[in-house]
């Protein structure tokens, strides 16, 4: 296939297909003609990717990881280093931008039933992003060395203290020493950069699943035919741009006006290993996790069943019974989502809270909802529930509607 | 592959064992090496000998005074050191210790009854119990509490109340005279 009349294009083509490539995952990838704006957070966290590792490459111009610089090399950004400022909150908000970005999608998937067959294992490969992502923010965390960088660092990697017989040993070896100190910040240097570039791997091969099964639907039924398509290029490429622009306004409105909005004020103290701050709490995209895990007495089980939290989405198309995707056509299922959605929120603000009284009780029944909705409703839900009857084809809706 | 191998030397099916067996055996091979080649990798992130160098601290018990504390570092942590008063003495000794969470008897926590010496990290999550000076909350035990979880440590330092499954360590040390003492 001539990719272009270009003579050079041609020359590199025949040697290094690479635009047949790019035209076959950009233009001439068919693409539902029905998808809605909840379809555009996927390309606007691969965006936000790339604005990570850009300011993050050039904020590690002039960060130092070491103890005893950390704190100030982060303020020397702050104060001295042109647009330094402007760098660390693109990258600290663009954080927040992430996760919250990757949230919605994540609850896309859940409301159209994208994870269903045949999208297991782009499913799978999108938790696995998500995983990293957790890493990757934790450790950046960790960088400016504040009083919650360092004793956030502590508590997390005290959770692996509890694995039985060899927790120390493994806490030991996460640290390089004795207690969170030096040697762990430079590996978390290393790791925080390194990883950025894994999940950018991870991507392409996230697309390379997507592109192989084909994007999911509103309607969560498969293309027929050619009739339900449209080239990516150039209807999505200009939707996605226009959510881009969108989103840029949200974010950069953070980013001038409230820039330390997801901030904690305690970390701009530099760190203090010998004095715990009165009220420790993670950044907000772990609150809920952070939830479950106090939501038990019992420290093992409590660290488990945070883990749990998360890997329980890898199972979630096998728990899933019902073979219809769309909540759309899923009256019992539709709610049930938006009750599992609150309860998300629920173990989120219970996560901010102290303990104690009624938030420890509420923290409690949210998270045995949690794993109620999957571990129980889902599978009962798919057997139980009659859905309601389901277009003959994407374009189907569309031309009744017209008929009429 | 099998019409060009003679059937004299090698019959097909032997052929295919004997492939086999050279398959196993590199693929073996190979996957040891690898996990060997690993550890230097893994134990490369351990603490280095110029950490362990650091491991002993001394310290001068002579300035504290009865009803005081001072917290002291080692290996980069916290370490409590409480110049304990009669009462809270007794405190720890009239405990009935095998209806604790981790039962242990005050005399196995002290080599001398007064000086009570702890490392200053919660055994839940890590964070720094408070109660070293007058003036922070000690716990429903007199002793430490930690505020992150709220975990109540006693005048031993044993976990009473709360999240964290062990008391509070002592670290291993000598009195090396009457008022010194050595960490590590
Ligand atoms: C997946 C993408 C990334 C995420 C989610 C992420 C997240 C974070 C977070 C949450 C912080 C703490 C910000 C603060 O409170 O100050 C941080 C700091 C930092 N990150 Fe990243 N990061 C990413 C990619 C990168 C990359 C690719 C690099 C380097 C090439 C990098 C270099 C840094 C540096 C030097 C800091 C410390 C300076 C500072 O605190 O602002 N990051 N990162
Ligand atoms: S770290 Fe002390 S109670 Fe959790």
């Amino acid at each position: 296939m001539a990719v272009s009349s270009n003579r050079i294009v041609r020359w590199v083509d025949d040697r290094l297909p690479i635009f047949t490539l790019m035209h076959h995952s950009t233009s001439a990838y068919p693409t539902p003609n029905n998808l809605n704006y909840w379809w555009n957070f996927g390309s606007l966290a691969g965006f936000v990717l790339v604005v990570m590792i850009l300011s993050g490459i050039f904020l590690a111009m002039n960060y130092t990881p070491h103890t005893a610089h950390a704190f100030e090399s982060v303020e020397r950004i702050m104060r001295d280093v042109n647009y330094g400022w402007l760098l660390r909150y693109l990258h600290m908000n663009g954080g927040s931008m992430f996760f919250a970005l990757v949230y919605i999608h994540l609850f896309r998937g859940m409301y159209y039933g994208s994870y269903k067959s045949p999208r297991e294992v782009l499913w799978w490969i999108g938790v696995i992003i998500f995983i990293c992502m957790m890493a990757t923010a934790f450790m950046g965390y960790v960088l400016p060395w504040g009083q919650m960088s360092f004793w956030g660092a502590t508590v997390i990697t005290n959770l692996f203290s509890a694995v039985p017989l060899v927790g120390t040993e493994i806490v030991t070896w996460l640290w390089g020493g004795f207690s969170v100190d030096n040697p762990t910040l430079n590996r978390f240097f290393s790791l925080h950069y390194l990883l950025p570039f894994i999940i950018f791997g991870l991507v392409v091969v996230h697309l390379w699943a997507l592109h192989t099964v084909k994007s999911n639907n509103p309607l969560g039924i498969d293309i027929k035919g050619p009739q339900d398509t449209i080239p990516f290029h150039p209807y999505y490429t200009i939707k996605d741009l226009y959510g881009i622009g969108l989103f840029l306004m949200f974010y950069l409105f953070f980013v001038f006006f409230a820039p330390n909005f997801f901030g904690e004020p305690d970390n701009y103290i530099p760190a203090n290993p010998m004095v715990t701050p009165p009220h420790i709490v993670p950044e907000w995209y772990f609150l809920p996790f952070y939830a479950i895990l106090r939501a038990v007495p019992d420290k093992l089980s409590g660290v488990v069943l945070m883990f749990a939290a998360i890997l329980v989405l890898f199972v979630l198309p096998w728990l899933d019974t019902s073979k219809v995707r769309s909540a759309r056509f899923r009256p019992i299922y539709k709610q049930l989502f938006w009750i599992f959605f609150l309860d998300c929120l629920i173990l989120g603000w219970i996560g901010a809270k102290p303990p104690e009284g009624a938030y420890l009780v509420i923290g409690r029944i949210a998270t045995v909802y949690y794993f109620a909705h999957f571990l129980i409703l889902l599978p009962l839900t798919g057997w139980f529930e009659k859905p309601r009857p389901l277009p003959d084809s994407i374009g189907a809706p569309v031309i009744t509607t017209v008929k009429r | 592959m099998a019409h060009s191998a003679p059937s004299t030397q090698v019959g097909p099916g032997e052929a295919k064992t004997r492939r086999d067996f050279l398959l196993y055996a590199t693929s073996a091979t190979g996957a040891v090496g690898t996990a060997l080649a690993l550890w230097p990798f893994i134990h490369s992130m351990n603490p280095a000998a110029d950490v362990l160098a650091l491991s002993s601290s001394d310290i001068d018990l002579a300035p504290v005074v009865p009803g005081q504390a001072i917290t002291v570092t080692w290996r980069g942590k916290p370490v409590f050191v409480r110049h304990r008063m009669p009462e809270e003495i007794t405190a720890a000794q009239n405990v009935d210790f095998s209806t604790l969470p981790d039962p242990q008897k005050d005399e196995e926590r002290v080599q001398k009854q007064n000086w009570l010496i702890l490392v200053g990290v919660c055994t839940h999550l890590g964070c720094v119990p408070l109660g070293q000076k007058t003036t922070d909350p000690r716990g429903a035990y007199n002793g430490w509490f930690c505020p992150c979880h709220g975990s109540h440590y006693d005048t031993s330092g044993r976990i009473r109340k709360g999240p964290a499954p062990l008391n509070l360590a002592v670290p291993p040390y000598v009195f090396t005279s009457d008022t010194t003492i050595r960490i590590g």
